[in-house]
């Protein structure tokens, strides 16, 4: 196994146990405070995955949405919402046994099933040289983006600002 | 004149511009906006039949070929759907009908609905508005070259429907004082109707459309009808018959929701709720013709793979058209509201023209679709005028008569008419033409587009020799002209003739310009519209139109002979009908038993209350629905069934669930509360948390989607 | 490289810990945050079937940037519903949010 090969392996092995680690962290830690930072670990994990996929726009993206909008929004509505969640119980309803059973379940499935198909994974050439679309990856985007895709993306445009709008109103003091 | 080719897309575009002028700016301005809407339509027109012109003048080339403009919209990805407009020979007979028709309604709408009278429509300006918009989902049917710009005039069109029709069902408490709460009431009901029932098709319609898109990658008719497109369609075996078959019975369903044939009819008769202008645009240029239409443009589909005589798509074609055709004819003999009357005329008179298209001929539909515009809007704005004068006298009488208008007075009920010849003569004579053409008495209009159909129906009939499928087609079309005939003879003696049987009819007034001159030009078209492709004039319509399938190889036209037996017959009972049923019914008095309710007695009532079609509807689906909806409610209510019950329920309730669907018409009502119980016991038991909470729904949502992964599996 | 179904099957467990997420938080934004993480898994899929099985073109990660903008929204719309929650009803534990309920 060459070199870089093993360099692959193991940090991908880092990610992921970043990735998961952070996302077990998210979903049993019994504060929420530590529930959000551990998202932010999860986020960077995930970070990690898109620069081992050749996608570093995606990555640049991640890490300024992810980690620092909706990680740092999160943070502000724990604090918003405090003192009502003090460490006084437990941060998991009564159903929490069977939702694990049942994502467990879920789990073991799926990956029964991904593990079973014939991915039409592209030749092992293409996917080592690296095709335009990989080496101008930001330029090309764009230009999907603004090209065939312009009607999902102006669409997406003003999703953002009826959310922008929606969000402000629904968050708005009501005066009584 | 190849410059009429590239205003195309503005026919369709100048009545929407229309419509979004007036919601947006004029609807304060009743005058104004009217105008809009008159101007809009009129210069469609203008357009329109410079492009007839330039059709004709185009020869050959553009009637078989057509022109054509390409529009791609909606870049998505790799896929582009393409939206475009497109002219030939049959479009153009189309564009000649539908702007024109529509442009004589409008006219007639501004003095129907009181332009500048005290009673005028407190939503006048609102009704211009939707009136243009359902032209212009008309005129956009007619020039797509696809179709999903097809389709999508045709949702337009059934969401104009639904306001339409229930125009009257919104009304301002604030402002009005008198608002009858029945009419409101019925409007709305009407209303609902129309769109639920022609929804049922236009799932269908849509089914097919998506299956043929799968299949072919493209919408366009150009494309789809290519011979070997139509040969890869017919090769794919879908539920045991070849996929093209099945697309064409999906848009055929299409066509039964909106051109009201049996069983999905029940909407038109009710859709006269709406004003009569309306009605004259759904019955004659819109609505009920997109769904002829709609066969005829995607007719190869029908019958791609089979011989003409013995495609099955096709026979189902005809045999509905057929059914429909005499189905509707008889309800017309028992009814008393002039409207109605010509309703199930005009249900009747579109199962003639999907039997000439489930004959195979594109021609002999479309020659009728065109005639019967002409004079069923006609007949419809006539008979507009005639309930516009009914209600004026009446309104004359309860004004002299100090007695409020509260007797319970039908403007639109024939047995109150009579004599009405010598009121309204200008109404009358135009009326007179319409009924002529209607019934199909020589030269007028209804004669040479109806004998069509049925030379059609019965050539192939000599051709085959037997009593097949033909036959029967042609018989019913000859029974359902001596009954059309019949009911128009009892119509026209009940309204014009005899002596006035109410006071309003004794002071019914003749209509303003605005109404009657439309129904004088229409009436010219009546009279001469058939000519189009009368045999001895060398069948024009044939040449014009006849090949515009050959390019799919599998429509060939020929213009069947003139046949005289075929004409002589039909003409024949026509006159028999239409002077039986005028000299029955010429001296009927008020209060009379009607002569055919006599003679027919019980089989009368079964006519007059349409074969109880709407009944055993209500009995068969809408009591079962309710009936679904109650037990769902309680099983709801009673089985508050935590996550875990659902769990361990789950094969429970499946067991159960098919014994209920098992014996649904017998359920007990103790099985199902003893089930609830049963169970209800367990959740007490076994209760953790209560519903009501979204995770409980998201678990049990996760559960089924781990089950449905699990069957995956297990047959992956 | 690393194969394709390594990344599938983490995208898959990363998915599955958000939905155990969603389904078993009392706190609303807990829910919220598990919903991040599913959608997170769903980016990752995308990304990595882009690099794997269609590298020339960039459908995966148009549809990636997609998902990330819908989520931008999600997050916002939510944050404000649960704050606007917390001010009415004095709580954010979706179990007490149960007007609904029958």
């Amino acid at each position: 196994m060459p070199v870089d090969q093993i360099v692959k392996t193991v940090v991908f092995v880092i990610f992921t146990v970043m990735t998961l680690g952070g996302g077990l962290g998210v979903v049993v830690s019994p504060r929420i405070f530590h529930s959000a930072l551990f998202l932010v670990l999860s986020f960077a994990g995930v970070v990690g995955y898109y620069v081992l996929l050749d996608a570093g726009f995606l990555a640049a993206v991640q890490l300024l949405i992810y980690i620092g909008a909706i990680a740092i929004l999160i943070l502000f509505a724990i604090m918003l919402s405090r003192g009502l969640m003090a460490e006084r119980q437990s941060q998991s309803n009564q159903q929490w046994w069977i939702a694990a059973l049942v994502a467990l379940l879920i789990f073991v499935v799926l990956a029964a099933v991904l593990w079973r198909v014939d991915w039409p994974v592209a030749s092992q050439q293409a996917l080592a040289s690296p095709s335009n679309a990989i080496s101008q990856e930001g330029s090309q985007l764009g230009r999907d983006l603004l090209g065939p895709y312009v009607i999902p993306f102006e669409v997406a445009s003003v999703l953002l600002l009826v959310a922008l709008i929606g969000a402000v109103i629904l968050a708005r003091e009501t005066e009584s | 004149m190849e410059f009429f080719f590239n205003l195309v897309p503005l026919i369709p575009l100048l009545p929407l511009l229309a419509f979004a002028v007036i919601v947006l700016f004029t609807h304060r301005k009743n005058r104004l906006s009217s105008n809009i809407a008159i101007g809009g339509i009129a210069l469609s027109t203008l357009i329109s039949w410079g492009v007839v012109l330039a059709t004709i003048l185009g020869g050959e080339h553009v009637q078989v070929e057509g022109w054509q403009l390409p529009v791609p919209w909606l870049p998505t990805g790799t896929t582009v759907f393409s939206v475009g407009f497109a002219v030939d020979g049959f479009t153009a007979a189309m564009l000649f009908m539908v702007p024109f028709v529509c442009a004589m309604i409008f006219i007639y709408s501004q003095g129907y609905m009181n332009l500048g009278q005290p009673n005028q429509d407190p939503r006048y300006a609102r009704f211009f508005a939707y009136i243009s918009l359902f032209a212009a989902g008309m005129l956009g049917l007619v020039v797509a070259d696809n179709l999903l710009l097809l389709f999508i005039s045709w949702e337009l069109m059934g969401l104009c429907s639904y306001l339409l029709i229930g125009f009257w069902s919104f009304r301002n408490r604030d402002t009005e004082q008198h608002i009858d709460e029945a009419q409101v009431k019925r409007a709305r009901a009407a209303a609902l109707k129309a769109f639920i029932t022609t929804r049922i098709g236009d799932v269908l319609l849509f089914a097919g459309i998506a299956l043929l898109y799968s299949y072919t990658g493209s919408l366009n008719f150009r494309e789809i009808f290519r011979p070997e497109t139509l040969e890869h369609l017919q090769e794919i075996s879908l539920l045991g018959q070849p996929a093209v078959t099945v697309i064409a019975l999906l848009a055929f369903g299409g066509a039964v929701g909106k051109s009201a044939q049996f069983p999905l009819h029940v909407w038109l008769p009710d859709a006269m709720e709406g004003p009569t202008p309306v009605s004259a645009l759904i019955h004659a240029a819109t609505m009920v013709a997109a769904g002829v239409y709609l066969v005829a443009r995607t007719l190869p589909l029908f019958i791609a793979g089979f011989e003409v005589a013995h495609a099955p798509a096709l026979q189902w074609v005809a045999v509905i058209g057929a059914i429909t055709a005499f189905f509707g004819a008889t309800i017309g003999l028992a009814q008393d509201d002039i409207k109605r009357v010509l309703a199930y005329s005009t249900i009747s008179q579109l199962g003639y023209m999907m039997m000439g298209l489930g004959l195979g001929s594109l021609v002999a539909g479309i020659f009728h679709l065109l005639t019967h515009a002409f004079f069923k809007a006609l007949l419809f704005l006539g008979s507009g005028s005639v309930i516009h004068g009914m209600e004026h006298g009446h309104h004359k009488v309860a004004h002299h008569s100090d007695h409020h208008a509260q007797d319970d007075f039908n403007a639109n009920d024939m047995k109150v008419m009579g004599g009405l010849r010598h009121k309204m003569p200008r109404t009358f004579w135009p009326y007179m033409a319409g009924t002529l053409a209607l019934v199909g008495i020589v030269p007028f209009a209804g004669f040479w587009s109806k004998d069509e159909i049925l030379a059609e129906a019965f050539h192939l009939f000599q051709e085959s020799g037997s009593l097949s499928l033909p036959f029967w087609v042609w018989l019913a079309g000859t029974l359902g002209a001596f009954i059309t005939a019949l009911y128009m003879g009892r119509q026209i003696a009940l309204v014009f003739w005899g002596e006035p049987r109410h006071e309003a009819a004794s002071h019914a007034h003749e209509s303003p310009n605005s109404m009657t001159v439309p129904l004088m030009i229409l009436a010219v078209f009546a009279l001469i519209g058939g000519f189009a492709n009368a045999p001895f004039l060398g069948s024009f319509l044939h040449h014009f139109m006849g090949e515009v399938h050959e390019a799919s190889e599998v429509v060939h036209s020929a213009a069947v002979p003139f046949s005289l037996a075929v004409a002589g017959i039909s003409t024949l009972a026509a006159l028999l009908g239409l002077l039986s049923g005028w000299a029955i019914y010429r001296n009927y008095r008020a209060g009379q038993v009607e002569p055919f309710q006599r003679w027919l007695g019980p089989v009368f009532i079964l006519l007059r209350n349409k074969y109880y079609v709407d009944e055993l509807y209500h009995l068969v689906f809408i009591q079962p629905a309710v009936w679904l909806a109650d037990q769902v409610f309680n099983f709801d209510n009673r089985w508050v069934v935590d996550p875990l019950v659902n769990l361990v329920g789950t094969i429970g309730r499946v067991a159960s669930e098919i014994t209920r669907v098992f014996d649904t018409v017998a359920v007990d009502s103790w099985m199902v509360e003893g089930t609830a119980k049963a169970f209800n016991g367990l959740g007490d038991a076994l209760r953790h948390t209560q519903t009501g909470r979204v995770q409980n729904y998201l678990l049990v949502v996760s559960v089924t989607v781990l089950l449905l992964l699990g069957l995956y599996m297990a047959f992956l | 490289m690393i194969p394709l179904h390594w990344w599938l099957i983490v995208a898959a467990a990363l998915f599955c810990i958000g939905l155990y997420g969603v389904l078993s938080r009392k706190n609303a934004i807990g829910v919220l945050m598990g919903i991040e993480l599913m959608l997170n898994a769903v980016n990752v899929n995308l990304v990595a079937f882009w690099r794997y099985i269609t590298p020339q073109v960039l459908t995966g990660q148009i549809f990636a940037i997609f998902v990330i903008t819908v989520a931008a929204a999600e997050a916002a719309v939510g944050l404000a519903i649960i704050i606007a929650a917390y001010r009415r009803r004095d709580t954010v534990i979706v179990d007490e949010l149960d007007i609904m309920r029958w």
